[in-house]
């Protein structure tokens, strides 16, 4: 696109594909719902700890096992740690291996699906590969390579961010597989169109091609697999520490929360429901809006 | 057809190969040692011999081999031996488990049916509730009861089973104390009165599970209809006059049916993987628990087999859900 077409269409109103996905989106009323929360959650894990700031590793032995109060809005748990501060930075843990491991599975995906797409040498290997990888057992392996690796990768970056790197790197890697055939699928069938072919036959490098012209157009199932993406790495890291294989005790993350008041559940039941009420509530929100997107992105859909 | 699934039968043999080569030597990597709960008194040569007696002291390609001669060769027989009473593995060695020193086979057959209980019901009823959803809610989309019906299996397909097992302790067992918390696998069921028992110890693993299913078949079966209701075949068969009901049950259910059966296959491995996590939440001993145990203690027999058994069962069930596919749908043409 040249400058002068550039700065004709500027004078008109801005309004390109993206506000019409918007306004379709603003119409299911689940998936505003979902995303006014979702924003809210990041919100609170991430700005949360500088309005409420007690530290939640800070042991006060005697506000043990207290139920709520002024201080202690959530109560305190066993040790005495405020268990809001706890949900605060357990949520910020949480989320962050979520929208990691999801862009991580994202890039992956969406690399292995273009060149399966693009280059026809290398689909059949690249599927057979992404077959390989479907057939893998994969709760299983993921309990058997956190038990390998967790050792040496704390030695390596330290504890925390250790079974971080970890556990972004595992569930990235084993949840590519579906965007990869989604992704190859839109691909195959682009480059069939006229202006790829347009584009090539001005001698445009494949490389550019794929970023310029393929790439912009496989957005949109590209998204809504990144919301599926995030719901997964939440569900899949909040079960690995619930089996008590994801971060150490002293790093809460809702799934350790949860694991840690389960065993206390005859007593204090109400510890086990913030975390799992927080964990499916965040995957409820972004389920919706994965919904929304896809009704949004149909353009079968659109106008109805 | 029979010349596809050969086909796909023969690709199967070095996937599997494959997947349990990547599962063994992920596990040879393991830092784990099996020796390390031997105490330290013991003198090296005892625990050198020791380690060969486990048959830790070949190499890697040899253990490798040997594992696939045990579980394609030996253990296949000593199966065949105690059906028809012959005596084809007499002296061979089977797969053994570090950690009970029996043979990982032997387990898993006692384990199996607790697993198969709770997951397979769960499974069956997951798919008696979905259905009728499903086809209800596509029949009269945007009505109260689509509205109610898809509303409800969002949460069941958002809420982690490990939280509504949980929820359902604390609702059920810790509250009303209704149902017992911990799934007793040694109760046998002699009268009514432990028939009962049995009863109320299996509601709650299995209503978990049978919830998440359900919310995950009905969305397939709400969708699959609704990408039938619009059809032209529709049209005319209400065109030629037929009633609602064999329009809506003979016409569209059997054509949206195909890629629902599928989905149904596809999902029977997973809920094995699944089961791992509801077994923990009620502490049912079956196989996933025999599995995190297993991988707790670095007992790499018993977690390579285990591991491969979900490998295998994942690669059947494609292999069945593409069949499938095949044969109810004439219009897929594999050859």
């Amino acid at each position: 696109m040249t400058d002068a077409t550039a700065q004709t269409q500027a004078a008109r109103p801005p309004r390109n594909q993206w506000w019409d996905v918007w306004d379709q989106f603003k119409t299911h009323k689940g998936a505003m719902a979902g995303l006014i929360f979702f924003i809210f959650i990041i919100a609170a894990v991430y700005l949360g700890p500088y309005l409420w700031k007690i530290d939640p590793t800070y042991i006060d032995i005697r506000a043990r096992n207290k139920g709520p109060s002024l201080a202690h809005p959530f109560g305190a748990d066993q040790l005495g740690r405020d268990i809001l501060a706890r949900m605060l930075k357990g949520g910020q843990t949480s989320i962050s291996v979520g929208l990691t491991a999801m862009g991580l599975s994202l890039v992956l995906g969406t690399f292995v699906g273009v060149l399966a797409g693009y280059w026809k040498r290398l689909d059949g290997l690249l599927m057979r590969f992404t077959d390989l990888f479907l057939a893998l057992p994969l709760l299983p392996l993921l309990l058997v390579i956190i038990m390998l690796f967790r050792d040496p990768l704390r030695a390596m970056f330290g504890l925390e961010t250790g079974i971080f790197v970890l556990i972004v790197f595992v569930i990235g890697i084993t949840s590519w597989m579906q965007t990869a055939r989604i992704v190859r699928g839109d691909v195959l069938a682009l480059k069939e169109r006229e202006y790829v072919l347009a584009a090539r036959s001005i001698g445009t490098p494949s490389r550019r091609v794929v970023l310029r012209h393929i790439l912009p157009n496989i957005m949109s199932p590209i998204m809504v697999s990144a919301t599926l993406g995030i719901a997964n790495a939440i569900i899949t890291e909040s079960a690995l520490s619930f089996l008590g294989l994801g971060f150490p005790p002293d790093f809460p993350t809702w799934g350790r929360l949860l694991f840690d008041a389960k065993d206390m559940i005859q007593q204090y039941p109400e510890r086990v429901i913030w975390p799992g009420l927080a964990i499916s509530l965040t995957v409820l929100a972004v389920n919706y809006i994965g919904d929304g997107l896809r009704d949004a992105l149909d353009p079968r859909i659109r106008g109805r | 057809m029979l010349n596809y699934t050969i086909r796909r039968l023969l690709i199967s043999i070095p996937t599997l190969l494959f997947i349990s080569l990547v599962i063994f030597l992920l596990l040879d990597l393991a830092p784990g040692d099996p020796m390390s709960s031997i105490p330290l008194t013991v003198p090296p040569e005892v625990k050198e011999k020791m380690r060969e007696a486990l048959g830790l002291g070949e190499p890697v390609h040899i253990r490798f081999l040997n594992w696939l001669y045990q579980f394609f060769v030996v253990e296949p027989q000593v199966a065949w031996d105690h059906l028809f009473g012959t005596d084809f593995a007499e002296g061979k060695q089977r797969i053994i488990s570090f950690q009970s020193r029996s043979p990982v086979m032997t387990v898993v057959a006692e384990r199996m049916p607790q697993t198969l209980w709770v997951v397979g019901l769960s499974y069956v009823i997951g798919i008696l509730i979905a259905l009728p959803i499903g086809i209800i809610s596509a029949y009269k989309q945007y009505s109260w009861f689509d509205q109610i019906g898809t509303f409800i299996s969002m949460i069941g397909f958002s809420i982690p089973t490990f939280f509504s097992g949980v929820l359902l302790i604390v609702v059920f067992s810790v509250i009303l104390q209704w149902f017992p918390s911990i799934y007793d696998t040694t109760h046998t069921v002699t009268d009514w009165g432990s028939f009962w028992y049995q009863v109320k110890q299996m509601i709650m693993p299995v209503s978990v599970l049978a919830l998440y299913n359900a919310a995950q078949i009905s969305r397939f079966m709400r969708a699959s209809m609704l990408d039938n209701l619009n059809q032209d075949y529709v049209r005319t068969a209400r065109a030629k006059g037929m009633s609602e009901k064999v329009v809506v049950l003979s016409h569209v259910l059997r054509n949206s049916m195909i890629p629902v059966v599928t989905v149904i296959a596809l999902g029977v491995p997973t809920i094995f993987g699944g089961a791992i996590i509801t077994e923990q939440v009620f502490q049912v001993n079956g196989l996933g628990q025999m599995l995190i145990t297993a991988i707790y203690a670095s007992d790499a027999p018993m977690v390579q087999t285990l591991t491969f058994i979900f490998a295998v069962l994942i690669v059947l069930f494609n292999l069945i859900a593409d069949i499938l596919y095949g044969i109810l749908d004439p219009r897929i043409r594999y050859d």
